[in-house]
């Protein structure tokens, strides 16, 4: 299925830059960026249970905050993309 | 069952793979290429000379991650393999099976009877679908022979009998290959298998497409806890995966032979993508290689129905089904292995 993730993480702190970029990484490791503080990563469901769990151990509940969407399994019709930073289709061929 | 993961092709010359966490990062001049996921990944095929990082290497080796090496013409290279986990007993028994030659020709029987009922429907497909665009008579005489030949196979003990029968289905099958080739025909023909190197584009093609085969069939036998290295009919001889090209032997025709006819008749190839050598041999390009792994991958994850297992299955899932049932007869759990039979 794809999963939609969003964060919002207070950087106000140098704590929360460490977050920040803590909860970016964590991200990384499981998807896609496809914006700034968004990613969207192809995950069963264990894995995904991983993943939500790895990010609420890193956020602070009190002044971040962190958003999923599931879009399921058949996500091809519901995400448009205009604009730059074409994201890449992870279940289409992958030849460089 | 085990669910496809995709697989990621690199055709870059001059690339470097490493490990950025859970993530593949390709380099190109020190800029990054690609970054993927490894979850989403079963396998990474990398044709001509990348480099790839210790750390990417012992990530794939744990994760079950094929990582092969090919030159740019597909042709294997070498692989990486991890610690070896799998199961002790089902390999050694699968060692004394293939050192009893009246047993290895009983496991090895099945496989070719698989081979020939293959070709038998491949020339049977066209016989149904392109009946006025082909020699019929010569079409059903092939087909009555190899149905002939399989009778014969279904007795045999002694491996010379059956590597003979299989030879001779195998030039009764080639016999007609070049008129399944329904398109360009001028430009793609077959006169008989040559490799090593290819020495026209549909050889090339074979070769190719036998090469992409062999690496999902090792790579298949092997997440099951078999030796892909030591085969049944094929003897052992160091350095070649026997027991991969003994169970590819069901496949090619219909997943490697189809593919090629495939790819010429509905023009997915044509000529100037191939380039013939000073050598004589001949060589796709780099667009063409790429249409022909994108077909490739493509085709595996379409959905059949796999005729033993009665579950629908991806094409990419079938040479891991069929490795699985293999270890289960050595196993002991089931009386016979059942070949892929393809309809």
């Amino acid at each position: 299925m794809l999963v939609l993730i969003t964060y919002d993480v207070s950087t106000s702190s140098k704590e929360g830059r460490r977050r920040l970029s803590r909860v970016a990484k964590t991200c990384l490791n499981y998807g896609q960026r496809v914006q700034n503080s968004v990613f969207e990563c192809i995950v069963d469901a264990t894995k995904f249970r991983q993943l939500k769990y790895e990010l609420e151990e890193l956020i602070d509940k009190q002044t971040d905050s962190l958003r999923f969407y599931n879009l399921g399994d058949n996500h091809k019709s519901k995400v448009e993309h205009i604009g730059a930073k074409e994201a890449y289709d992870m279940e289409a061929p992958l030849i460089l | 069952m085990k669910k496809l993961l995709n697989t990621l092709f690199v055709t870059m010359p001059d690339t470097y793979l490493s490990l950025d966490g859970e993530n593949i990062v390709i380099k190109r001049d020190d800029e990054i290429a690609g970054r993927y996921p490894l979850h989403n990944l079963e396998g990474v095929c990398t044709f001509g000379y990348a480099g790839v990082s210790p750390a990417l290497m012992g990530k794939c080796a744990e994760n079950n991650i094929g990582l092969t090496f090919m030159t740019r013409n597909g042709r294997f290279l070498a692989r990486v393999v991890g610690e070896d986990k799998g199961n002790v007993v089902l390999r050694k028994e699968q060692y004394r099976i293939s050192d009893d030659e009246r047993r290895s020709a009983i496991f090895a029987r099945n496989m070719i009877l698989g081979k020939v009922y293959n070709s038998k429907w491949v020339v049977e497909r066209a016989l149904r679908d392109h009946a006025l665009r082909i020699d019929t008579e010569r079409m059903k005489q092939v087909s009555a022979s190899l149905s002939e030949t399989m009778k014969l196979i279904r007795g045999v003990e002694q491996l010379d009998i059956l590597r003979g029968l299989e030879g001779s289905a195998a030039v009764q099958y080639n016999s007609v290959f070049d008129q399944l080739i329904l398109q360009q025909k001028e430009q793609f023909f077959f006169h008989g298998r040559n490799k090593r190197p290819p020495l026209d584009n549909v050889n090339a093609l074979l070769s190719f497409t036998y090469s992409l085969l062999a690496k999902d069939v090792t790579a298949a036998l092997e997440s099951v806890g078999l030796d892909a290295y030591v085969g049944f009919l094929h003897r052992d001889r160091p350095g070649r995966a026997s027991l991969a090209l003994d169970m590819m032997e069901e496949l090619r025709s219909v997943y490697a032979d189809r593919m090629v006819l495939y790819l010429i008749n509905k023009k997915v190839v044509n000529d100037s993508g191939f380039v013939k050598k000073e050598n004589g041999s001949v060589i796709m390009d780099d667009d063409t290689r790429k249409a022909v792994l994108k077909a490739w991958h493509e085709r595996k994850q379409e959905k059949i129905m796999h005729p033993y297992l009665n579950e629908k299955i991806a094409w990419g899932l079938v040479p891991y089904a069929q490795a699985l049932l293999l270890a289960r007869h050595i196993r002991g759990d089931l009386d016979e292995y059942p070949p892929f039979f393809w309809k």
